[in-house]
């Protein structure tokens, strides 16, 4: 028998920005919402974020930055996670990433931006609906 | 402020009015909710009368403007004799960059400058540092070494402006890097007017830019103010912050409470050095943010002059009115600003911006609307400081001091946010001071919550944001145009710092980082040794990495 395990969440902050209000709001309402939620903390490099999301063997990975560096630091992030074959995790962001960004940002395999104001509510469905199927 | 008789005489036609006129109002337009409540999550009455100012006594607790308690300001004349200070925080790109954008706002009718930093500079690491990665001049002006400094001041005569510089670990740094242009400049360091906002405490639990652990950070907020007491007379060494409070989630009450607790812990460290409380407190200055509540924020501004005028004439002895004197800064708010619809914003900064005047403020940013997108263009930065000019030229808003003064509502409310922040101060004080509560998560804790409380009010329509959860529209075009900063200028940055290290004198480098290594493990001052440092042009990295191997890092306390 198998019991069912509970949704495993990152939510990390890459780069040197500090807006963490969205994100711990973002942790805290998917924590309320069942899952198992595992937040980084600050300035996390892409490395740093790989490497727990590998150690914590998590289903989803969600990104906020608000600094503008997402540029430079997702394309890093998705890399790394398929050089470390966590090809399966499904990563969504959040923060400041302005719309020409992101059909950019989803080519490079994150499923979903959600830019301020969206209701938690929005980001728990998503997680759910979306949420990669485990061998 | 009435006599007894008539207090009584009102209580009484109130209960009169409550049980005969009201009752038919209300069934014929029931109230909207159940219950009314600011921010803060005080409950907001019906009507204010004379009755809820009973207490209240004039000269004890208004008294005149420029004279204890400060609730009416701290000037006689206030915006009749000279306007608040229009400082436009600013900053991004290269040096030459902002040096542009400097002189732009300063030709369009600004008063003082505000440098914005991009985060490496903030955290202490140089542009070529790993850690900088896309992140050199993105969200503020990239600064390394006093190379970059000159040019930022490039052709703006030091003692003809003043300069806020938003910076904290680093502070002893940058503002070593403004003496040094200024004495390059021959301005006579009395002459230097500015501020570095040096404030570390609330970086554990607001804006969390922390380098150092707690302790050796209060100790370079102090070395600053206590240089600056001695050298420079005319510098704000701190600007206590509520407004990293605020915008974290905290309700006014918290940002009102938690930012004089921080006051109360500088103004202790620095008694420790053998100052006296009228050698430096006069030179304390504040930064709060205004937020959308109105009444609240106008209630929040006052309340916080007296309860800063008490706390340093009770709890400090201070006998100069100016040590008593909470000069402040205000920003709006950031995070009420939304990116639906933006053109709204242009609304909610000049609410924000009127309590602001409302309440007596020195000195006032005023947000542009494109914030919640981008940073922000000229175009947007000009309507945001026009916004200050027609509240200052048209409104008449200008023409009295401190115009709710008396106001049953208002004294009221100023009563009761003073009252409960001191609760708050009382329980740090219990929690064992401001390093003590940071280490056990108090602060954090309580922003937390806050935070979370204000998200689920906004999702179950308690708290309606207009274009956000009521009156949105679908599928917005993004209607205005963003400004970008183009990669080339990391690559430029990184170029001219790597050509100061092979070109400076590297061995004086080396031995003036040594002398400031012995200075700090010794806990002198490090402000003459550091202003020697900048000088032989040893970078903002280097410097912090060398107080970094002293002090130690930072490890975050994550309370979620």
């Amino acid at each position: 028998m198998q019991s069912k395990r509970k949704i495993r969440v990152l939510i990390a902050k890459p780069g040197l920005d500090s807006h963490d209000r969205g994100a711990k709001v973002v942790a805290r309402a998917l924590r309320d919402a069942g899952m198992e939620v595992i937040y980084t903390g600050l300035r996390q490099t892409p490395e740093q974020i790989v490497e727990t999301a590998l150690q914590e063997d998590v289903d989803v990975i969600g990104l906020s930055i608000l600094s503008g560096a997402h540029r430079a630091l997702f394309p890093r992030i998705m890399e790394l996670l398929k050089e470390k074959g966590l090809t399966e995790v499904m990563v969504f962001a959040g923060g400041i990433i302005p719309d020409e960004d992101v059909p950019e940002m989803k080519k490079l395999g994150i499923k979903e931006i959600f830019g301020p104001g969206t209701p938690t509510e929005k980001i728990i469905e998503f997680v759910l609906q979306n949420m990669p199927k485990k061998a | 402020m009435f006599e007894k008789e008539k207090v009584e005489e009102i209580k009484l036609e109130r209960e009169r009015w409550e049980k005969t006129t009201l009752p038919n109002w209300i069934r014929q337009c029931p109230e909207c909710k159940s219950e009314f409540r600011n921010h803060s999550g005080i409950l907001i009455k019906r009507v204010y009368t004379p009755e809820d100012i009973k207490e209240l006594d004039y000269m004890r607790d208004l008294g005149f403007p420029s004279e204890y308690p400060f609730t009416r300001g701290l000037h006689a004349t206030m915006y009749r004799g000279r306007l608040w200070t229009m400082r436009m925080f600013a900053g991004y790109g290269t040096a030459e960059d902002t040096n542009k954008r400097f002189k732009y706002l300063l030709s369009e009718g600004e008063t003082g400058l505000s440098t914005a930093f991009d985060y490496p500079t903030i955290m202490g690491y140089d542009s070529d540092h790993p850690m900088a990665r896309g992140e050199v001049g993105v969200c503020g002006v990239a600064i390394s070494s006093l190379q970059d400094v000159e040019v930022l001041f490039n052709g703006i005569p030091l003692d003809k402006v003043t300069t806020s510089m938003t910076i904290n670990g680093p502070a002893p740094i940058l503002l070593s890097m403004y003496i040094a242009v200024g004495d390059k400049q021959g301005v006579p360091r009395g002459k230097l007017g500015g501020t570095t906002q040096n404030d570390n405490l609330k970086e554990f639990f607001a804006q969390k830019l922390c380098i150092f652990p707690p302790k050796p950070s209060v100790k370079l907020t102090t070395d600053v103010i206590e240089y600056c007491a001695k050298h420079l007379p005319k510098w704000n060494p701190v600007s206590i912050s509520g407004y990293h409070i605020r915008e974290a989630g905290a309700t006014a009450l918290q940002e009102l409470a938690f930012t004089l607790y921080d006051g109360i812990a500088y103004v202790e460290s620095t008694l420790e050095r053998g100052l006296k409380v009228d050698d430096f407190a006069h030179r304390l200055s504040f930064f709060f943010a205004s937020h959308n509540d109105f009444f609240e924020e106008i209630a929040k501004f006052r309340a916080a002059r007296r309860l800063w005028a008490r706390i340093m004439k009770e709890r400090f002895h201070a006998k100069n009115p100016r040590s008593m004197w909470m000069r402040m800064h205000v920003q709006t708010s950031g995070c009420t600003l939304t990116a639906q619809q933006p053109l709204n914003n242009i609304v909610r900064t000049t609410i924000q911006a009127l309590a602001a005047v409302l309440g007596g403020t020195q000195s006032l940013h005023t947000n542009s609307f494109d914030e919640a997108l981008c940073l922000p263009t000229q175009e947007a930065v000009r309507v945001a400081l026009r916004t200050q000019q027609i509240i200052a030229y048209e409104s008449g808003v200008t023409n009295t001091v401190d115009p709710l003064g008396g106001s049953y509502y208002v004294e009221a409310l100023t009563k009761e946010m003073e009252e409960k922040a001191m609760e708050y101060i009382q329980k740090i004080d219990d929690l064992g001071g401001a390093v003590a509560a940071i280490e056990k998560g108090f602060f954090q804790k309580e922003i937390a919550d806050s935070a979370y409380r204000y998200q689920r009010e906004v999702e179950e329509k308690k708290r309606i944001l207009v274009g956000v959860n009521e009156f949105a529209i679908e599928e917005e075009e993004c209607p205005i145009e963003l400004l970008r900063i183009d990669p080339k200028v990391e690559k430029e940055q990184v170029a001219r710092l790597q050509k100061l290290k092979r070109e400076r004198d590297n061995r004086k480098v080396k031995e003036i980082l040594e002398k400031l290594h012995y200075a700090a493990e010794k806990e002198e001052n490090l402000m003459p040794t550091i202003i020697e440092a900048v000088k032989a042009y040893a970078t903002l990295g280097e410097i912090t990495d060398v107080l970094r191997k002293v002090y130690g890092e930072y490890k975050e306390l994550i309370v979620i």
